[in-house]
């Protein structure tokens, strides 16, 4: 049984290299597991195996029950991402203004499907339920930048507009 | 001198607003000119963004919308440097304009200051009359008058369960326990509902009131507030708001100098619709799976932590403020019998005006379709409003006269849910609504119930058949005999509701289901499995572009000839389709 009232993050287990956790914010806050995942996953972009070994540590939580929080929230991810995550809203008010064809674009262009990521580490696709931007549907999101009133033909451009921004840098 | 508004809610960045705001800078400062620009959050004219609001020195103001950096430069020489206001542009002022009656029926409350104040600015909101009502309650009321002036108000909340806020207080209130919580629910998670980011975003400090007053109600001096990750603004807006009323003793220990305590803090959500769910919202508080447990115990008995706890949502802890400072009988002389004071609905679909709407309750439908939402996009029919989200149902355009309340909603099958609004036309199909919604709750089932879990999966399976064209006879009777199993084999409102979509379909369009399933048609032309692409002769020019556009060269056709569309290569995608100028690919 999962006793996460009773977390205390004990601070002598600072040990881990390089996550860079401020473990004090998280002292003796209750139900601290989630904002630790969180956390670890802002600081690699998913949640690496030794870094669940290491919460697991500091909570007094059983790997196998983090593990189970983890795959609960769609949220968090096991595996490496890529550079530029696209989020792609198929929430009822994109659906029904063809969001199917907004995905099927994405889709052909990069040649991956959903919660896939490129060969050359540069997009991984996620399908969101809803964005909340419902009047501007269709939308995406490319990391923290939402698009609005797309069309296959404007979703092509602005992945040009990534691939060049990479391919500059 | 003037005052000049640029809207940035989500709404408006997504919209270009960031770029509208910098090329007005740009321009003050070229320009020199002496003016006060400032920020503020959405007034609801989503469909009109990116939003400027020039405010002159005897306080008119005009609003312009979709505008464009070159616009604003414009504006900035033509209206605030020689005070003539660029006429077309405007969508909101003292000249009457095409947008006029997206505000005439609405009734302002919960979105009483939302792209009006400065939401980063405490100081605006408390010049707005804001903070007002927390004071007047702990010097005035005692905890039971407070909860007798929500009960009377008749609140309901707003989250989608329509209980009456001021008796779910008063449960917890009466709950035994020193340690008590209150939760705000921001977990927004219907697609298609807009309103909490909307507010959290443009009026924050309303939703902290509102929290304030009602933990003074039911003696809790910690709250929380659990918000969506999906809403990255709305969180970081909730934490400066925090931080600033702390500062200014408005929150924290002895709170306006009274001997009350309240902290309040946000926890962010991890993406799981479920979470909505009063039960399994605060087991993931506690960092646990979000799944919800059988009631009772209610929250208000056992919650947070196994303490007393009080959850509603943001637009319900919005209306609180106001309720205290107009009177409960001000809200109540708004609405129906059983639905008092206003409804916010977030239009969205196929409508001509997307946005926010305030409303009171009683309106109708076609109200808020043609009157509000300017009626649908490119001329096309009403066909339905799906209302509720995953939870709700299709209402059919010839019951647009139906007055909105939660009673009337209910009876037709749907619910009011959160108050997403999504507008379907003749070229949306009912069955494959109904597969869109079933595919949604089906991935966020939690797992928990087996009905749930098993039974929206068979469901789905049948419509996925039905619209692959390989629909049974009998699938109808069989859709309706799980819905029933699931409605009364599951725990919480995700499944207990997760049927509403495809029963009122059922209810309201049974012959496109029959359609699809006997004559494997699909009326709306919209399920690619079952339409076929041709093209007319008589309209065909021979210009090439749907040939270069078929991925696969199922078109074949000489320059200035007739086309032909090969059924054999063609894969349905409808590119051929979208690229004639001249109506001549026709889908059958």
């Amino acid at each position: 049984m999962l006793q996460t009232e009773h977390i205390k993050v004990d601070q002598s287990k600072q040990g881990f290299s390089g996550f860079k956790i401020e473990l004090w914010k998280y002292q003796g806050e209750m139900g601290a597991l989630i904002p630790l995942l969180q956390s670890a996953q802002e600081t690699y972009g998913y949640i690496p195996e030794s870094a669940i070994e290491y919460i697991s540590e500091i909570v007094d939580i059983p790997s196998a029950d983090i593990y189970g929080v983890i795959t609960f929230y769609s949220q968090f991810r096991l595996k490496p991402m890529g550079k530029n995550i696209i989020k792609v809203c198929d929430g009822t008010a994109c659906h029904v203004n063809a969001s199917t064809a907004i995905i099927k674009t994405i889709e052909s262009e990069l040649q991956i499907s959903n919660n896939e990521t490129t060969e050359d580490g540069l997009f991984t696709l996620n399908k969101v339920a809803c964005l909340g931007c419902c009047s501007l549907s269709p939308v995406i999101m490319i990391n923290d930048e939402t698009y609005g009133r797309l069309t296959p033909k404007k979703v092509q451009q602005l992945l040009n507009e990534y691939r060049e921004n990479a391919e500059k840098d | 001198m003037k005052t000049i508004k640029v809207g940035l809610g989500s709404c408006g960045v997504s919209a270009g607003g960031e770029k509208t705001y910098e090329a007005i800078k740009n321009e003050i400062e070229r320009q020199n000119i002496q003016v006060i620009l400032k920020e503020t959050g959405c007034n609801g004219m989503c469909y009109r963004e990116p939003l400027m609001e020039v405010i002159d020195e005897q306080n008119n103001s005009v609003v312009y919308g979709e505008v464009t950096p070159e616009k604003a430069k414009r504006i900035m020489t033509d209206h605030v440097l020689n005070d003539k206001p660029v006429e077309e542009w405007i969508v909101q002022g003292n000249i009457p304009t095409q947008d006029k009656s997206f505000f005439e029926k609405q009734h302002r409350i919960v979105l009483r200051n939302c792209g009006i104040i400065d939401p980063t600015s405490i100081e605006e909101y408390i010049a707005a009359g804001g903070y007002q009502a927390i004071q007047k309650v702990l010097k005035e009321y005692t905890p039971e008058d407070v909860i007798d002036i929500i009960t009377k108000s008749g609140l309901r909340g707003r989250g989608g369960g329509g209980f009456l806020t001021g008796v779910k207080w008063k449960f917890c209130r009466q709950a035994e326990g020193n340690q008590k919580y209150i939760i705000c629910n921001a977990d927004e998670g219907d697609p298609g509902a807009f309103m909490d980011r909307s507010t959290l975003e443009s009026d924050p400090h309303s939703v902290l009131e509102g929290m304030m007053i009602c933990a003074y109600a039911i003696g809790a001096q910690e709250g929380y507030i659990y918000c969506r990750a999906e809403y990255p603004k709305a969180v970081q807006r909730l934490k400066d708001s925090i931080r600033i009323a702390l500062s200014k003793g408005f929150l924290g220990k002895n709170m306006f100098g009274s001997d009350f305590n309240l902290s309040i803090k946000i926890k962010e959500g991890a993406g799981a619709f479920v979470c909505g769910e009063e039960t399994a919202l605060i087991a993931s508080i506690e960092g646990k799976r979000g799944m919800p447990r059988f009631r009772p115990p209610f929250p208000a008995n056992k919650g947070l932590w196994g303490k007393p706890t009080n959850i509603n949502n943001v637009e319900t802890f919005a209306n609180v403020a106001w309720i205290i400072m107009n009177g409960p009988e001000a809200f109540a002389s708004m609405g129906t019998e059983n639905s008092k004071g206003t409804k916010v609905f977030a239009l969205a679909g196929k409508i001509a005006r997307g946005g926010l709407a305030e409303v009171p309750m009683g309106i109708t439908i076609n109200e808020i379709v043609y009157d509000i939402g300017g009626g649908i996009k490119d001329n096309k029919k009403f066909k339905a409003v799906q209302m509720g989200g995953p939870s709700g149902g299709c209402i059919p355009a010839t019951m647009g006269d139906l007055q909105i309340d939660y009673q009337q909603i209910n009876k037709t099958g749907a619910i009011m849910g959160s108050g997403g609004l999504v507008v379907m036309d003749e070229t949306t199909c009912m069955v494959e609504m109904a597969k869109f919604f079933l595919t949604f709750t089906q991935e966020e089932s939690c797992g928990k119930c087996t009905f749930c879990r098993i039974g929206t999966k068979r469901m789905l399976e049948i419509l996925e058949r039905i619209t692959d064209g390989n629909g049974r006879e009998g699938d109808i009777e069989l859709l309706r005999e799980l819905a029933d199993k699931i409605r009364n084999n599951t725990i919480c409102g995700l499944g207990q509701t997760a049927p509403n979509p495809v029963l009122t379909t059922l209810k309201y369009f049974p012959e496109e289901y029959e359609a699809h399933i006997r004559d494997k048609k699909c009326p709306a032309h919209s399920c690619s499995a079952l339409i076929t692409y041709s093209i007319n002769a008589d309209n065909c020019k021979g210009c090439t572009l749907c040939a270069k556009a078929c991925p696969t060269g199922a078109i074949t056709g000489e320059k200035k000839k007739v086309h032909e569309i090969n059924p054999e290569t063609c894969i349905k995608c409808g590119k051929c389709f979208e690229v004639c100028k001249f109506g001549a690919v026709i889908k059958n």
